[in-house]
This record gives C-alpha cells, sequence and structure tokens, in this order.
C-alpha cells in the first residue's frame, strides 16, 4: 500500500504512515468514519424505500393526466372529486377517455395480525389505465366481490398468496363483506399501508358504502395518441370551472406526491435530517482524528517547515489521510450498511436495498466530506512555526 | 581570489514583543561566515544566539538592518524567497525531531525530496549513502524509536546533509549526547563540511567542541563580544 501511494503521489505517503503508525487509533478512526457511513447509508435507505413505495402505486395504473381535489397532496390523501368533471373533460377533443380512481383502505383482520390494504377502486373494463402486468387478469374483477390481492403485502404469508389462483381463491372477511382474492400481483408494503388490492369500483362502494360512484378519489384521463398533454391541461383548466381541482400530468401528481411525502410529512424530514446528521458525525469524526493527528506532529511539520517544505505539501499530507479515512472507512460502511439495509427489508418488507446510486452518492459524500475536514484540519498547522523548535 | 561569504551581517538589530513589553535581543549584531568555515557561537542562555540562528535560517524577518544568505538580502524577502532559501540549508535541531513514523533513511529521503523533480530512486539512493557516512547503513529501515539518542541525532546529521546544503546551522546538537556521540557527531559535520564545502554554524554551550571550531563568536546580551580566530 505505502508503494502504491508512494507511486501515486510521487512522493512519500507521509499521511498514510502515520496513520498506519498506531494502529489502534487508526482502526477507531476508520470505525468511526464507517459508523457514520452506516449511519448514512440506513437513512438514505429508508427515504429511497419511502420514495420507492409512494411512486410504486403510480406504477399500477397508465394515465396521461390527473385531476384531484385541491387538498390532495399524495394518492390517498386529500378529498373527492365530481366525476361530472371528467364528463367534461371527455368534451375536449384531445381527451380520450376517462377513469374514476377510487381509494381506500381496507383492514383485514387475520387473527393475530391486521393487514392494512391500499385498496383501488377502478372500472375494470377500462384495462387501457391498467399497466401491462395486471391486464391479463383485470377481467376477474368484473365479479363482484372479487379483488386482485398484493403478494408481497406485509403479514400475508408468501406460500398462502403463491396458492391464490381463480381455481384456488382465498376468501376473507373485510369491512363485513365476504371478499375473493382471484388473483395476485407485486405491490409491496409502504409507510402507509401494509400492501395494495385492486377491486372495481363496484366492489369498492360496496366495500365503502358512504362513497359515492359520483365522487372518486382521482380522475385520470388519457390523450389521444400525439396529444401535447401541457396544451390539453392548459385546455382542461379553461373547461372546469372548479379553480380548487388539481390538473396536472399524471408524472407531475406522483413528483408532487414523493416531494410532498419528502419535504411536508413527518417521517421524509425525519430521514433527512438522519441523512445531515449522518454527514455532521462523519465529518466530525475526520475533523477530530485529522485534527489530533495534526497536534501530534506539530515538531514533525514546523521541523518540515523549516526545511522549507511548502502550504502545499501539508495540505496534501492532511489530504492524504483523509482520503485514506474516507476510503478505507467506506469499505465496512457500505459492507455493514448493506447487511443492516437487507435485513430491515426483510423484517418490515419495504423496499430497503442498497443501490449502486446510493453506493456511489454515500463514497463521493464521504471522500468529499473527509477532504473537507481535511481542509478544516490544516489550519492547525498555521500554528506550526518553525522558529520555535530553536 | 575571495569567495563572497555565505552569510554576511551587518548592523543587525532584533526585538520581540512591542509596546512597553517591547524587548531589544540583539544591537548592532556584525558577522561574517566564509564558505566552508566551522564557526561555534556561544553565549548564555538568553543572549540571542537562537535568535541569530532563526534569522540566518530565515524562520524570522529581519526587522532592523541587514543579513545576507547566499548573496540574497534576507530583510524585506518574501516569504516564497524564504522557503526557497531554506531549502539550500540543513537544520540541526537540540531534539532530533526525526518523524517518528518514518524509517530512518525516510527520513533521510525528505532532505532530499524538499526540492521538487528528485526521483524517489535517487533520493533514496542519496539517503542510504548519507546514513553510511553517518555510520548506520545498517540500520536504514529502523523507526527512530528504535534507534539511540546518538544514532537519532546521527541520523538528523544525515537529513541535514543529504541535500548538500550550503549552510548547516545547529542548534546544541550535542546538548542530549554523551561525550563520546557527542563528539562524534561533531567530528562528523566537520568532516563532512570540509569534504563537500559545507559551512557551519553551531550554537552551543557544550566547551568539549570548542576545539573543533575555526571560529568561535561570543554573544553576551544580545552583542557580539569576542572573535577568536582560530585557523
Amino acid at each position: 500500500m505505502s508503494r502504491l501511494l508512494q507511486r501515486l503521489f510521487g512522493r512519500l505517503p507521509i499521511g498514510w504512515l502515520q496513520l498506519t503508525h498506531k494502529r489502534g487509533r487508526f482502526a477507531a478512526a476508520l470505525a468511526g468514519v464507517a459508523f457514520a457511513n452506516v449511519l448514512v447509508f440506513v437513512q438514505l435507505g429508508l427515504m429511497n424505500s419511502m420514495a420507492a413505495a409512494t411512486l410504486k402505486p403510480y406504477g399500477f395504473f397508465q394515465a396521461d393526466i390527473m385531476i384531484s381535489a385541491g387538498d390532495a397532496n399524495a394518492l390517498a390523501e386529500g378529498g373527492n372529486v365530481a366525476r361530472q368533471w371528467m364528463l367534461q373533460a371527455l368534451a375536449d377533443p384531445e381527451v380520450a377517455e376517462g377513469l374514476s380512481l377510487f381509494v381506500g383502505t381496507v383492514p383485514w383482520d387475520r387473527g393475530e395480525t391486521d393487514i392494512a390494504l391500499t385498496t383501488f377502486g377502478i372500472d375494470p373494463g377500462r384495462p387501457g389505465f391498467i399497466a401491462p402486468g395486471l391486464t391479463e387478469d383485470l377481467h376477474l374483477l368484473s365479479v363482484q366481490d372479487a379483488a386482485i390481492l398484493d403478494r408481497l403485502a406485509r403479514g400475508l404469508p408468501p406460500d398462502e398468496a403463491a396458492a391464490i389462483r381463480p381455481q384456488t381463491p382465498l376468501r376473507f372477511e373485510a369491512q363485513d363483506r365476504t371478499l375473493t382474492a382471484l388473483a395476485t400481483f407485486a405491490g409491496g408494503g409502504g409507510f402507509g399501508g401494509d400492501g395494495f388490492m385492486l377491486v372495481s369500483d363496484q366492489t369498492f362502494l360496496s366495500l365503502f358504502p358512504s362513497r359515492s360512484s359520483a365522487a372518486p378519489d382521482h380522475i385520470l384521463l388519457r390523450l389521444r395518441p400525439g396529444a401535447d398533454v401541457p396544451a390539453a391541461i392548459a385546455r382542461l383548466r379553461g373547461l372546469v370551472s372548479d379553480q380548487s381541482l388539481r390538473i396536472r400530468s399524471y408524472g407531475d401528481a406522483a413528483a408532487e406526491d414523493l416531494r410532498y411525502q419528502q419535504t411536508q410529512r413527518p417521517t421524509g424530514v425525519i430521514f433527512g435530517f438522519g441523512v445531515l446528521i449522518g454527514v455532521l458525525v462523519g465529518l466530525v469524526i475526520v475533523y477530530q482524528v485529522l485534527s489530533a493527528d495534526v497536534a501530534d506532529h506539530m515538531r514533525e511539520y514546523a521541523t518540515f517547515k523549516a526545511m522549507g517544505y511548502g502550504p502545499r505539501f501539508f495540505l496534501g499530507i492532511v489530504l492524504e489521510e483523509a482520503l485514506v479515512l474516507g476510503l478505507l472507512g467506506f469499505l465496512p460502511g457500505l459492507a455493514i450498511g448493506t447487511a443492516i439495509l437487507t435485513l430491515m427489508g426483510k423484517v418490515t418488507t419495504l423496499p430497503l436495498t442498497m443501490t449502486p446510486g446510493m453506493a456511489v452518492t454515500v463514497f463521493l459524500g464521504t471522500v468529499g466530506f473527509s477532504a473537507l475536514s481535511g481542509i478544516i484540519a490544516t489550519r492547525r498547522l498555521a500554528a506550526a512555526d518553525p522558529a520555535d523548535l530553536f | 581570489m575571495t569567495q563572497d561569504p555565505i552569510v554576511d551581517i551587518r548592523g543587525l538589530n532584533h526585538w520581540f514583543g512591542s509596546g512597553d513589553a517591547r524587548k531589544q535581543a540583539l544591537f548592532d549584531v556584525e558577522m561574517t561566515l566564509p564558505r566552508g568555515s566551522f564557526t561555534v557561537l556561544m553565549g548564555p542562555s538568553g543572549s540571542g544566539k537562537t535568535t541569530v540562528l532563526t534569522l540566518v535560517g530565515c524562520l524570522r524577518g529581519v526587522q532592523d538592518g541587514s543579513v545576507r544568505l547566499m548573496g540574497q538580502e534576507l530583510r524585506g524577502a518574501d516569504a516564497e524567497t524564504l522557503t526557497g532559501l531554506r531549502q539550500r540549508l540543513g537544520f540541526i535541531f537540540q531534539a532530533h525531531n526525526l518523524h517518528e513514523s518514518l524509517t530512518a533513511i525516510q527520513n533521510v529521503v525528505m532532505g532530499v525530496q524538499v526540492r521538487p523533480g528528485v526521483p524517489d530512486a535517487l533520493a533514496r539512493q542519496a539517503a542510504a549513502r548519507a546514513l553510511g557516512l553517518v555510520g548506520l547503513a545498517d540500520r536504514l529501515d529502523y523507526l527512530p524509536a528504535n534507534l539511540s539518542g546518538g544514532q537519532k541525532q546521527r541520523v538528523a546529521v544525515a537529513r541535514a546533509l543529504v541535500g548538500n546544503p550550503a549552510l548547516v546551522l545547529a542548534d546544541e546538537p550535542t546538548a542530549a549526547l554523551d561525550k563520546d556521540s557527542a563528539a562524534d557527531v561533531v567530528d562528523l559535520l566537520k568532516r563532512l563540511g570540509a569534504e563537500r564545502g559545507t559551512t557551519t554554524l553551531l550554537v552551543t554551550h557544550d566547551n568539549r567542541i570548542l576545539d573543533r571550531a575555526d571560529r568561535i563568536l561570543t554573544l553576551e546580551d544580545g552583542r557580539i563580544v569576542s572573535v577568536e580566530d582560530r585557523t
């Protein structure tokens, strides 16, 4: 390693030699950096998981435009929209078809565990709004009280879910009705629910008797091929007299939901702060290590100054140490972070995984904050006055 | 033909502190160090010896008077010039000030690598040769912690001399050494200096090494009070 660094820097790798001279302190410093990395990985994992969980249900549907109530910040939040606006929107020549989307939470009492299923009520006769992987089983929803169940739902045993087929349906009680799961799809637990369920709009209204077919949660619109989505949205805003409604492209609706979850909801804000705290912890640890190291070697640095070494040389040593700590601390941090996220993902069934993007981000961040700590620590070098050596 | 002296000091005054706390440390000091000379600067504690050494070594700014080092006036010289000049000097400190994490040869290599562009292999070769000259050829890869006090100071001598400096500034280099080791170190400095034409200015209280000096300057209360030429 020493020779490799010497070739890399074109000089003695003094930073490396200094760090490894006291192996106990070096190991403790690496453990500190690794710990900070683990903190950031876990918080980033949770943030990414929240993003994945938020965007997941948007992937069940296909639409160009979504109309929602003014207070509907998320797919499963906010008031209803009058269906009449869908009929009004259909008057636009570019709007091909519309779908009323009902959203509610159905609790499934399974004895020891309750499963909260975020349930979407849709017209099974409009497969164009449904994602390709789900359309094959959509016709099954035409039967009253039929359901397509999330096989990845938290609390649903995988073998039980795997056995669900039209020939071997799973019947269960929910909302005082007997539902029949005829097929499954891959959803997964999120932060707001344990999984998802698709039912017909009629079944949905049976499950939620207080809801009206005239007031869905959202209206999805599909435009004719080649239509200009922003132009259509602008026209619809002119057509719909209720100015409180949110008329957005489907992609914008998903992005706004995600932004809302990350910046307005407590969980998103907490995870964001978690990342920040992890970065600060890392910064403080690396700074402490480097600062103590500079203080320990003040006489040696002063000697080098007397010999004619300039500020760039000292900055190089401290940055070398910072990079060594950042790089070598990152590797165990990555391994432990991956293991913790995998374990947490298994326990919570949240989509918690280490992604290449996370690893690269944290790696660059670690190197960056290590270098920043090193630059701050070099300020102490100003105190190394070679005249004091005599 | 007379060569320019390595060090030429004229009317040098120096103060520490300011206002009422201002204290003058040097008074009208005049000193010339010819090339290749071995000069000992003596005097009681607080007489200003170290101040002279730090001023000649470009480690403090010259306040009043003139200090010319290798023909370059130090008064008013910028930091870059001073750093460049220091690269041509050899320093030996009372405490060896070796880097604890570096082996003997690595410490000596630092004395070569201060000048940019010296290839690693060449620096290592020169360092090994310098350590051989001070009798430590078999201790190249020893860390300072595994060397005796005399050996450490010899490594420091090798580090100071490896870059063929024009001037070696030594501050009490024998203070922490026993009689034999002290004599070894001074003999070494004198011998290598003579072989390479290196000028040495050595500050000491140690009477044991006076008989090896070409010149002895005595400083008292910031003034040169005697100059003894022994050549």
